[in-house]
């Protein structure tokens, strides 16, 4: 089981965090920044795995990987696999650039919202429940739309739409 | 506070807007954040459902991001909630994501929001609810939600089905009789084609099997068929995760799968299910040989790989293999040293641990070698993460694998030079526990200790503070064997002793009272060389070479004359004459005098007894020293006298006493531990002020702290020693309830031997035999004959080992949500067995028993009874299986009979449930007839 994603940026902000069980703010910021005293004193092509057992306690593993200035992180427990996790945050990266053409940071900063739409689709209740790239873009622009046209019945009175449609 | 006005939602600010107005920082990111909750504290008050979500939305951000509580807006969540709204509904779903949990007031209200929204005809909004519900369910929530849960396990819409299967994860852990309605639909979706629910169902069963794997063997036959079909990586990941958790509860199955493994091995290309199976064969299945050898060969190539993960993993899988076959490491030995020096802190750290498995008593000394210098070239984190696990291996189960302990002290001295090394508390416990427990190592220690104590500049470092401590301690306790006492004295007393904190301090003083102790009883009792006493026989010959031989007649006081004749004889040591111990008398006062006023009163207590001694002794020596050897009788008697007994208080060994020792000491009779003593005070008063010395003959340590000045005065006036004497013996005659009886110290002791019994010692000396013997049970004989030298008797006492084997003992763990499964998966074994199910027992059966003929191995049959037992509604009906029972061991029995009615008593509890399940239990038979012939016939 996934415990946790997070993404930060190379100073130790967080750009993203999400714990699969629940946690109290405080306790998910000293662990963000746990995790993020660990990474900011590791080389450049090392292993991408770090201790996460004195951070989260006992049957916890960690794999991050770092793109720009961005560090993505997953915890997970005993029943996955290091190297798919790996390959995990690869699709999510791989997706998060297909929505946005390129990502960058600036993209996760801006897009709260469908960035969490975007691991939701991937990551269920700790559960990975889809692994290709397009399946989660076919359903997040389907998501997309959804909220896009719900919203747009705001703009136009009930009344009106009522009269727009006889 | 008012509510928010039209024109506060009119101009509301967005999330971008926070966002944006966070990254220009014009007031500060806390300030402006301060500023934004107002608002949104305001807005979320909102009667404008789109207000009040924008503002849930600013929030959650706010919450996710920047760690501010949003609990309290929890039943605003709600309200968004009921918004119709699919963008209203989104935002209120994350926002209850983040913040509810099982103490939130309002939960149980959210039960109807989730329930329409999971008969919602839109899937996405199914999708969101289920969400939220593998998040936040509660007993309640997953109680009310079932049928839901259930309903959409069979959903034709893919999307919905996979997210339903992975909820139930949440649901069964919350409510266990879930188990009873969903299991079976479960089950079913094993069975699906696509790849996606197969990957969604497999990955639940795989955490189900992490928690208790036994109640899922019957369900081993699809995962095989998976297993051996599935074309998906992440599928097959998932069902070795299960397999790696079953194979070890079940022989056949092990065996079964081995093959399959073995092929995906070779074959696949995918480097994470390639470590997939290695892991499996590795932790699960390390009985087959071949299994192993081909996967150690795979664990090679990542280890030699570019890939610095790959490297990682593969030494985390040899260190799995390790326990079980530890050629796979030493096959590796050459790039596991390599990996010591990586660049990747937890390649090293892993390389580490693989030498340290590859430590045996043959090889610790090198390798520690090795480690050290790795130690002095490598970061601090790094260093003391060698010294720490040198520590703990060589120090493993009482250093097992320590021979030459001379070596492994001067060893811990040199660990504790190493510039980073911060591992001093463990040195100074191993220092003094070697020290209590191996009596030949003590010279060593000795000289070990004195190198670490001269050492003005160690002083300097707080993180040696506890080594030295150690050190002091050892060089005070064992001073007999110090080459140059005088020298030590300097050292202990050295004016940068004021660096150690009061704690180390009090040790060194102590030390230096010993040592001084020593000096004199050396120079007036003894006369004049040092000459270790009687335990000298046992030492190594090396050792003791440079040391005479001569032994010295207790009694001869006189001796002082003959001082210079013994000199020439005991090359090594610095002669101990009277100016040599005039100044030594001088220098402690010197030393110790400022501490007089110390603020620390144990620092203070003991420089008070070592000057109050050396006031005391001072006038003697001083006088004998003028009268050379003129009068050695008189006063010069009385001075020895006086020194003899503080010698002796010293001269009394310490050993190791097992945590349970005073459990041990059986309550004598007479002994009122619960009276009243309230009386006490009285009696008390009976008490003359010369009863403080009263106390002080027993030689104990305890004793000679604080009373040994008192001992001094005794000793000077007989007369009044005397006289306590017997006013102690009446006082006992008269209370002799309060006084332990005399019988008593001889019967512990008894039970007790010293810590280094001088008879077994003897023994040991007179007969090599009887050494390999004794140490036999520790080391294996064939190795024994290696050493040029034996290893020392260690002293062990048996209930340390005893207790750690009980702490050991795991726990049975039965929990209702196993229980339940159970039930669904054997419970449906009580229906009547058709005839081809009850033929296939019987072969099955009858194979069994010639199988467990053949196998002696406990560890197998034991194995088979478990299977026994799972099945035991099963067997119950079954005779050939009761003819089985009769060759079993009679503990066994009882076991399997107290399983037995934990069973029936499970099953009692389940009539009480009600009606639902009943309707369930009846459809139940229906499934398992189908699918029962097919495990034993697997099995086989």
């Amino acid at each position: 089981m996934i415990k946790a994603v997070m993404v930060m940026n190379t100073q130790g902000k967080t750009r993203l965090a999400k714990f699969y069980e629940y946690l109290p703010v405080e306790k998910q910021q000293e662990l963000i920044r746990g995790v993020f005293a660990v990474l900011c004193s590791r080389a450049e092509n090392v292993s991408n795995f770090i201790d996460a057992e004195s951070i989260f306690g006992p049957d916890s593993r960690l794999v991050y990987k770092h793109f720009a200035t961005l560090y993505f992180v997953f915890v997970f427990d005993s029943s996955e696999n290091e190297l798919a996790v790996l390959d995990l945050i690869q699709v999510f990266v791989e997706t998060l650039d297909r929505c946005f053409k390129n990502v960058c940071e600036l993209d996760v900063v801006f897009n709260y919202s469908k960035v969490h739409t975007i691991l939701d689709e991937m990551i269920f209740g700790g559960q990975v429940v889809e692994t290709s790239s397009s399946e989660i873009m076919k359903a997040v622009e389907e998501i997309s739309k959804l909220e896009a046209a719900s919203n747009a019945i705001t703009l136009i009175p009930k009344s009106a739409s009522g009269w727009r449609s006889r | 506070m008012s509510g928010p006005s039209l024109m506060d939602s009119l101009f509301q600010r967005s999330l971008e807007d926070i966002i944006k107005g966070l990254r220009q920082q014009l007031i500060g990111e806390q300030a402006f954040i301060s500023k934004a909750l107002e608002e949104i504290r305001k807005e979320i008050k909102s009667t404008d459902l789109s207000t009040k979500s924008t503002a849930l939305l600013k929030l959650s951000y706010l919450s996710n991001l920047h760690f501010h509580d949003l609990s309290f807006a929890a039943f605003h969540s709600l309200e968004v909630l009921s918004s119709p709204r699919f963008s209203h509904k989104k935002i209120a779903y994350h926002a209850i994501s983040l913040s509810f949990h099982d103490s939130t007031p309002v939960l149980l209200l959210i039960t109807n929001h989730l329930r329409k929204d999971l008969n919602s005809t839109n899937e996405f909004e199914v999708s969101l609810s289920l969400q939220c519900l593998s998040r936040i369910a509660n007993v309640d929530l997953a109680r009310d939600l079932t049928p839901e849960v259930f309903a959409l396990l069979s959903s034709n819409k893919l999307y919905l089905r996979k997210r339903a299967v992975a909820v139930v994860l949440r649901v069964f852990e919350k409510y266990p009789d879930s188990v009873r309605v969903c299991f079976k639909r479960l089950v079913e979706n094993l069975e699906n084609s696509d790849p996606q629910i197969l990957s969604a169902v497999v990955g639940v069963f795989s955490e189900l099997a992490c928690k208790d794997p036994r109640s899922y063997l019957p369900l081993a036959p699809e995962f095989y068929k998976i297993l051996v079909d599935s074309k998906n990586n992440w599928i097959s990941i998932k069902v070795l995760k299960i397999f790696s958790k079953l194979a070890p509860l079940e022989r056949r199955l092990a065996k079964r799968v081995v093959e399959p493994i073995c092929d995906l091995l070779r074959n696949t290309g995918a480097k994470s299910l390639l470590f997939e199976c290695i892991r499996t064969v590795v932790t699960s299945l390390s009985e087959y040989e071949s299994a192993v050898r081909l996967a150690v060969g795979k664990v090679r190539e990542f280890l030699v790989d570019e890939d610095p993960n790959l490297k990682y993993l593969g030494l985390q899988a040899l260190r799995i293999v390790a326990e079980k076959h530890l050629w796979a490491v030493s096959e590796n030995k050459e790039v596991i040293i390599k990996s010591l020096s990586d660049a990747d802190p937890n390649i090293k750290i892993e390389s580490l641990r693989l030498v340290m498995a590859m430590v045996s008593e043959h090889n610790v000394s090198e390798i520690s070698r090795v480690l050290v210098n790795y130690a002095l070239k490598s970061d601090p984190v790094f260093c003391n993460e060698i010294l720490g696990s040198i520590l703990s291996t060589c120090s493993r189960n009482l250093y097992e694998i320590i021979v030459d302990f001379d070596w492994y002290v001067s060893l811990l001295g040199e660990m504790s030079r190493i510039p980073h090394c911060q591992t001093g508390e463990e040195i100074e416990n191993q220092l003094i526990d070697i020290g209590l427990r191996v009596k030949d190592v003590r010279p060593e220690l000795v000289r070990v200790a004195r190198d670490l104590l001269i050492d003005p500049a160690l002083l300097g470092n707080s993180f040696l503070h506890s080594v030295l401590s150690a050190a002091a301690w050892a060089s005070g306790e064992y001073v007999e064997f110090s080459r140059n006492p005088l020298e030590l004295m300097e050292a202990l007393l050295q004016p940068r002793t004021s660096l150690l904190p009061s704690s180390i301090r009090t040790v060194y003083i102590q030390s230096a009272f010993k040592v001084l102790v020593f000096c004199l009883h050396t120079c007036f009792v003894r006369g004049g060389s040092i000459v270790p006493s009687a335990s000298l026989n046992n030492l190594p010959a090396g050792v003791s070479a440079s040391v005479s031989y001569e032994s010295f007649d207790e009694f001869s006081v006189e001796n002082g004359a003959d001082a210079s004749v013994v000199h020439g004889q005991t090359c090594a040591s610095a002669p101990i004459t009277k100016e040599s111990i005039v100044n030594l008398l001088n220098l402690v006062e010197l030393a110790l005098g400022p501490l007089l006023g110390s603020y620390d009163v144990e620092v203070q207590e003991r420089a008070r007894n070592l000057l109050g001694f050396v006031d005391l002794t001072k006038p003697e020596v001083l006088n004998s020293a003028v009268q050379e050897k003129d009068d050695s009788e008189g006063k010069g008697v009385e001075t020895s006298k006086i020194i003899k007994l503080m010698h002796d208080a010293f001269s009394k060994e310490l050993g190791p006493v097992s945590l349970s020792a005073q459990g041990k000491v059986s309550l004598p009779d007479g002994l009122e531990l619960k009276e009243n003593l309230g009386d006490l005070e009285m009696i008390c008063g009976d008490l003359e002020p010369p009863s403080s010395n009263a106390f002080s003959f027993g030689s104990s340590y305890e004793q000679k702290d604080g009373l040994s000045f008192s001992n001094l005065q005794i000793k000077e006036d007989s007369e009044q020693t005397n006289e306590s004497t017997s006013l102690l013996a009446e006082h006992r005659k008269r209370h002799g309830l309060y006084y332990l009886p005399s019988g008593k110290s001889e019967l512990v002791s008894n039970d007790y031997p010293p810590a280094n019994d001088p008879t077994l010692q003897g023994d040991i000396d007179d007969n090599a035999d009887n050494l390999v013997k004794i140490t036999a049970e520790s080391l294996v004989p064939k190795r024994k004959s290696n050493h040029g030298k034996p290893r020392p008797v260690v002293v062990k006492l048996d209930e340390v080992d005893e207790k750690h084997v009980a702490m050991k003992k795991p726990e049975s763990r039965d929990d209702s949500l196993s229980g339940a499964v159970r039930d669904v998966l054997f419970g449906c074994e009580d229906a009547p067995p058709t005839l081809s199910q009850s033929n296939l027992s019987n072969k099955l059966s009858s194979k069994r028993k010639g199988k467990e003929k053949q196998h002696t191995d406990p560890h197998a049959e034991s194995k088979e009874n478990v299977i026994d037992d799972g099945n035991s509604s099963l067997r119950r009906k079954d005779h050939s299986h009761g003819k089985e029972r009769r060759h079993r061991s009679p503990r066994k029995k009882n076991a399997e009979e107290r399983k037995e009615t934990n069973q029936k008593e499970k099953e009692k509890s389940r009539r009480h449930h009600g009606r639902h399940k009943s309707r369930q239990r009846a459809e139940e038979p229906l499934k398992v007839s189908a699918q029962t012939p097919v495990i034993p016939d697997f099995l086989l």
